[in-house]
Order: structure tokens, then sequence, then C-alpha cells
């Protein structure tokens, strides 16, 4: 076992800011939806709003980090230990088998973890932000005024972020429960909060070889 | 340390931004407080008519009064005479029917029904004197009653069945002497008493207006501003601003809150962008009839019943008429909410001789407007639901005379026969009767526009936006969020979830059974 620093500074604070807003949106964002009731109607929308704004800001200065040190190429989808990677949820877990895929600072997610991480930025989130902007945003058809968010409502928006914040729920509820699934039960999370992770070498490895 | 100091310095930025993305106050709208001040200057008469020897002189006939009045305001008979209060109709376009003359001179209601027979009762309230049938002289000025409405000494009543003369006890030469601006008194003592009672009709105005307190009607409350029915229904030359979709038909001449709260008139832009759709009155007007109850429902097929030949009537709680022989049965209700539809500012009415459909209830007067239509807003009413008499045959509503002036003349209240009663009336409208009648249901929908409540009071979101009987539940056509969802978005996406949760425990359920066994062993 040796340590290994994964996660810079930037990309766990990124994390966490985005987990409490994504909650905080959840929370809110069903409240508003009709489903739950603990801040007041008013108040969720106003909390809302506010947390969808922060929300954005800290989607541009991610993108930014993302681009300016190349951490982008992190979610580039691969072929390579897909299969391996599956199989593993599937079958080695249960087995004790080692992770088909080593994590390091070079390369964080593994190929099921990049699929499902790209799929989150480039299609749900995008349409959740786009469809909640819409909202806030947009104008009733008005007479004498020529607004380019003209809508005739909000059905079609809203129900498009409804399923958005359902795909993200869901989400959730299967990343934390992954969060387990590292070498140990806390060594993902410990990992995200300090930055290393604990790496099985393979010297370490009894139970068999890695597929490279 | 670097780290953390960079950390720190983001989430600060992230606040700052968090913070600035709360909605703003708008600017634009007009401060209450500048409306406060403006409408906190009471007006007093420029003159004391007290000084005037000519209103010393014996007034004898309320017309003398009159001709008082003009000798000193002249030509202002002419403005009086060109106002509906005067002709009791106007030419409108009414949708879907072309231009039309109507009001009270030929319009039905779903209460006493109309004039037509019954102007000698009805007719207290026209600003005249003498209208007691369709021979009146509208262009003699001598008849304009400019008591009724700038009496300013609460000294001036009409007569009951006098045909808009004063009651004969009325000391005009002090009434004279004691005119101005029209004050509350004087628009309730009509509009708030149509149909034949206080606050019978609209549900929004009657006597507690009188001297109501600001949780009744926060522009009116003697503890609060004050104002006057004049106030916001400013009047140019006889010109009253507003008027009420039971009669008018276009969307022209309307008194607005806008005029002096703006159409942005809240701090926050999300309330701001509800002006869109909804109308002031929807949020700020939770309920009406707060003091005294209005009539819902008005069942004239009851009517007739004798008790040892003679017409009695039966009181209900806070001493409401619920049955009369001369009336039928009566539902009233207090502290009621309205109800809500699209309103775009014009209307339909029935008129004389339209065909109806005894399958369903008449609209008596029909508010157009919907989601799509960008004129149009949710408004508040109240929708008073009646049974009155039709013709069976031509399947026309009834204009049956009611007041009875002289023995044999039909009146329905002295004689209880219907077919008399509707021989007569449609005499006076010009309408064959076939001698066949029925009773048919109606529907009168009155936009609610007054007792405004404290701010404390108004409607709140989740009355709205709310999954199941919320006040807008009966209102389609859009989505109000926290109403409505897509019931397969729900379906799927809880599916989803649970999909996911059960994958959850069966896939950590197994690993830890697994260890647990690997342990044991």
């Amino acid at each position: 076992m040796h340590q290994e620093y994964v996660y810079q500074a930037f990309n766990r604070f990124w994390h966490w800011a985005q987990a409490a807003l994504i909650l905080f949106l959840g929370v809110t964002g069903f409240e508003i939806h009709g489903s739950i009731h603990f801040f007041g109607f008013a108040q969720a929308v106003k909390y809302h709003s506010a947390a969808a704004i922060a929300f954005l800001v800290l989607v541009v200065f991610a993108i930014f980090w993302h681009f300016t040190t190349g951490q982008w190429r992190q979610y580039l989808p691969t072929r390579t230990n897909l299969r391996a990677q599956a199989d593993y949820y599937l079958f080695g877990i249960f087995r004790n088998a080692p992770h088909p895929t080593r994590r390091s600072a070079l390369s964080k997610l593994n190929p099921l973890q990049r699929l499902v991480y790209l799929g989150l930025k480039l299609m749900v989130i995008p349409v959740l932000a786009l469809s909640g902007l819409l909202t806030m945003f947009y104008r009733y058809p008005q007479r004498f005024e020529v607004l380019a968010l003209k809508m005739d409502g909000l059905r079609t928006v809203a129900i498009i972020h409804t399923a958005g914040a359902f795909l993200v729920l869901t989400f959730l509820v299967a990343h934390l429960y992954l969060i387990t699934t590292g070498s140990t039960l806390t060594s993902n999370l410990k990992a995200m909060i300090t930055g290393y992770e604990e790496i099985t070498d393979d010297t370490d490895a009894a139970h068999g070889t890695r597929p490279q | 340390m670097k780290r953390i100091a960079l950390a720190l310095l983001g989430i600060a930025a992230l606040a700052g931004i968090l913070l600035s993305g709360l909605p703003r106050r708008s600017s634009g709208a007009l401060p209450l407080t500048q409306l406060k001040e403006r409408f906190a200057k009471k007006t007093k008469p420029s003159v004391d008519h007290t000084q005037f020897d000519r209103l010393k002189q014996p007034l004898v006939k309320p017309q003398d009064v009159t001709a008082a009045c003009i000798s000193c305001h002249n030509g202002r008979h002419l403005e009086v005479m060109a106002s509906s209060h005067w002709n009791w109709e106007r030419t409108e376009f009414v949708p879907g029917k072309g231009i039309r003359t109507l009001g009270k001179r030929n319009v039905l209601n779903n209460f006493c029904i109309g004039i037509s027979g019954n102007e000698p009762s009805c007719n207290k309230c026209h600003v005249g004197y003498g209208y007691g049938d369709r021979t009146f002289d509208f262009k003699n000025p001598l008849n304009i009653d400019c008591l009724a409405c700038h009496d300013n000494s609460s000294n001036y009543i009409k007569a009951t069945g006098g045909a808009g003369m004063p009651d004969p006890k009325v000391d005009l030469n002090q009434v004279a002497q004691h005119v101005g601006k029209p004050l509350r008194s004087n628009c309730l003592t009509c509009h708030g008493f149509g149909g034949g009672g206080n606050n019978v009709k609209h549900g929004d105005l009657e006597k507690a207006l009188f001297d109501p307190s600001r949780d009744v009607d926060v522009h009116m409350g003697a503890d609060g501003m004050d104002m006057q029915c004049v106030s916001c229904h400013v009047t140019e030359k006889h010109q009253m601003q507003g008027k009420l979709y039971s009669l008018s038909s276009m969307n022209r001449n309307r008194s607005t809150c806008e005029a002096c709260h703006t159409d942005v008139p809240h701090g926050d832009d999300v309330l701001n962008k509800h002006t869109l759709k909804v109308a002031c009155q929807t949020c700020h007007i939770p309920t009406y009839a707060k003091v005294n109850p209005t009539k819902l429902r008005w069942d004239w097929s009851t009517a007739g019943r004798l008790r040892d030949g003679q017409p009695y009537e039966e009181k209900g709680a806070d001493g409401v008429d619920t049955y009369m022989s001369i009336k039928g049965t009566f539902t009233w209700g207090k502290n009621l909410k309205p109800e809500y539809v699209w309103s775009n500012g014009t209307a339909t009415h029935y008129l004389l001789g339209d065909v109806v459909d005894p399958s369903k209830p008449v609209k008596m007067n029909e508010l157009h407007g919907s989601y799509d239509d960008p004129e149009a807003k949710i408004i508040p009413v109240k929708i008073h639901r009646g049974k009155q008499i039709y013709d069976t045959n031509f399947n026309y509503l009834i204009q049956p005379k009611t007041v009875s002036t002289k023995p044999g003349d039909g009146g329905y209240f002295t004689e209880f026969n219907w077919t008399r009663a509707a021989e007569e009336g449609m005499k006076l409208i010009d309408l064959p009767f076939s001698g066949k009648y029925g009773f048919i249901e109606t529907e009168m929908t009155w936009p609610i526009n007054h007792m405004v409540s404290p701010k404390k009071q108004t409607v709140t979101c989740t009355e709205c936006h709310t999954r199941q009987g919320g006040r807008l539940a009966s209102l389609s056509g859009f989505y109000l969020p926290g109403r409505d969802t897509s019931p397969w978005v729900e379906r799927l996406g809880k599916l989803l979830l649970l999909m996911t949760l059960a994958g959850v425990f069966v896939h950590g359920g197994a690993r830890l059974w697994i260890s647990r066994k690997r342990k044991g062993a």
C-alpha cells in the first residue's frame, strides 16, 4: 500500500461545492415541484434561483480549470477495460478481486465513470441548466414587445427540467453507493477529502493479476 | 496553507455571487409613500353652499333643486345626460353579436331579472326623477337628480317604489346647501344594494364600506387612507372611469389598480412576473363578502308558496332571507373564496330574444379569455347562480312583470301568477310569449375588485402552487409549477430511482453477506 496524491485542491473544492449545490438544488427544486415541503414555496423559489446561478458560476470556473489543466481528457471515453470494469462490479467485487483499473492523478476515472460523467457533463447538466435558465428568464408572449426568449408557456421546459432532475437524483444514489467500492469502504471518500488515495501496489495483489 | 486560502477565496466569491443573484427591488414602481401622500390630501368644497340665496329660497319640488344647480353650474347637465348613470345604456361592440346598445334598460340579470314593467321600484336608483316607465323623458334636464350623488349631508334618500323621486320627508333646502364631491355613502346607497338588499349582487360592495376598517378594505379603511370611490373611479365631466362586465362588453374606460401601482409593483421580480397573467385582485382579494353575506343562488321556481293564502318569508343566519313567497329560495355566503376565470376585458351578454339551450345553464354574461390570449389575466369572480323563468316554446328568457302599481296589472309580487306576469312583462319588451313557461339554470359572473386586503392577508404561493385543491385547480391550458406534472416523467423517474435503490440494496447486501461469510470462515 502507498498513498498517491490524486485530487488537486481545486478538484476537491469543485467536487464538494458542486455536491452541496446539487443537493440544495434538489431539495428546493422538488419543493417547487410540489413533491416535498421544507423551506416554504417562496423561499424555495428564491434559494433555487440563487443556487442555480452559483452553480453556473462554479461550472464556468470548472470548465476553465478543465481546459487549462488538460483535465478534460479524464472524460475521454475508452473501451480499454470497459468490459473488465463492468465484470468487476458484477462478479469480481464479490470474489474480492482487485480493481481492474488503477487510479492515479493521470487517470482518475475508470471507463464506466468516464462514460457516466461525460454523459452528465454533456447532456444532463446542460439540459438542466438551459431549461432552468429558460424558466427563470422567459417572457410570456406580449404585445408590443419583441423578446428573444418568448415562449408560450412552461410546460415543455418544466417537464424536461423535471426529467433531468430525476436523472441527477438517480446518479446521486448510485454515486453514493459506489463510493464504498474502493480499496476499503472509505478510501474513496477519504481521497476526495484529503486528495490522497491509498493505492494497492501490484506487489500487494495476492489474489490475481491486474489486467492491463 | 496556500490551498486552503485559495479554497476560502473561492467560497467567498461564490457566496458573493449567490447573494447578487437574489432578486432585487425593481425600479419603475411608484413608491407607496408617494401614493399615500397624494391621497392624504382631502379636498374641501371651494365654496360654501349654505351662503347662496338661491338655495335659501324654498325648494318645493326636487326639480327646483336641479334648476338651482344648473343656474350656476350651467352646462353640467349636458355631461350628466351623456353618462351611463343617466342613460342606463351604452353602445358597445358585443363579441359575436356586433354593435348593440345595452344597459340596465334592456339587459336581463338573474336577480330581480329586469327593469321593464318594474321601473317604479328598480329605478329608485336612476340618477333622475320619475323614470317610472318607458315614456320617461331623457331629454329633460330638470329630471336629473344631482343630490343622489352630491348630497354630503347624508340626509337625502330616495323613496321606495318612487321611480327615483326623493322621500317626501327630505328637507330639500337643507340637503341642497350641503353638497360636494360624491362620498362612499352616495355611491354605495345604490351600488351596495343592487338586487333588492345589502350586498345581494356584488359581494364586494356593501354597506360595510360606509365606514370600513383596513382589514375589510385597505384603501377605504377609515383607519387607513380613507379613500373615496371617486379616488380611483376618476371622473371627468361626469363620465365615471370603470364599469362592470355585468353590462359592459368592451375593454375600455377601465379603472385599474395599475393606474397607481404600475404593473411591476413588487420588490420581488418573481412576483412582478405574475402580473402578466394574474390580475392584482387575484392575490390581493383573498376573500369577499367579508362582513355581510352576499347572495349566491336565487331560485325563482319555488316562489309563490302561500301560508293561509298569505305570502311569507323565512330567515337564516345573519338575518338574511332564505325564502320569500314573492321571490323564491336564496342561498347566501360570507367570507367567500372567489372563483377564478380568464378575462381579456371583453364580455358577451345574454340579450333579449337570444335562444337558449335548456340542457345547460344560460350564461347571462360571459367573460372571454384564455391562457393563450396575450390580453387575458386570471381574475377573481363571484358567480351568481339562478333559476329563472323562460319560455319553453320559444326557448328564450322571460322578462316578468314583478312589481305591481295597480290591481290587476299582473305584477307577480301581488298576484303570484307567472303566466300573467310573463304576458305583461313580454308585452313591454316587444317579444311574444307562448303561454308555456319553465325555469332554467342561469349563471352571472361578477368580477371582484373591491375589499382589497392588507398585504399580510395576501394569497400565499401554495394556495395556487399546490398539487391538489388549489385556488386555480379549475383553470387549465397552462403549466403551473407545483400543481402540474407530466404523469409519464413522474412514473419513469420514480421507477428509475426505485430500480437504482433496489440495485444498491441487492449489490450492497450481497457484498455484506459475502464479507461476513469470509470473516466467519
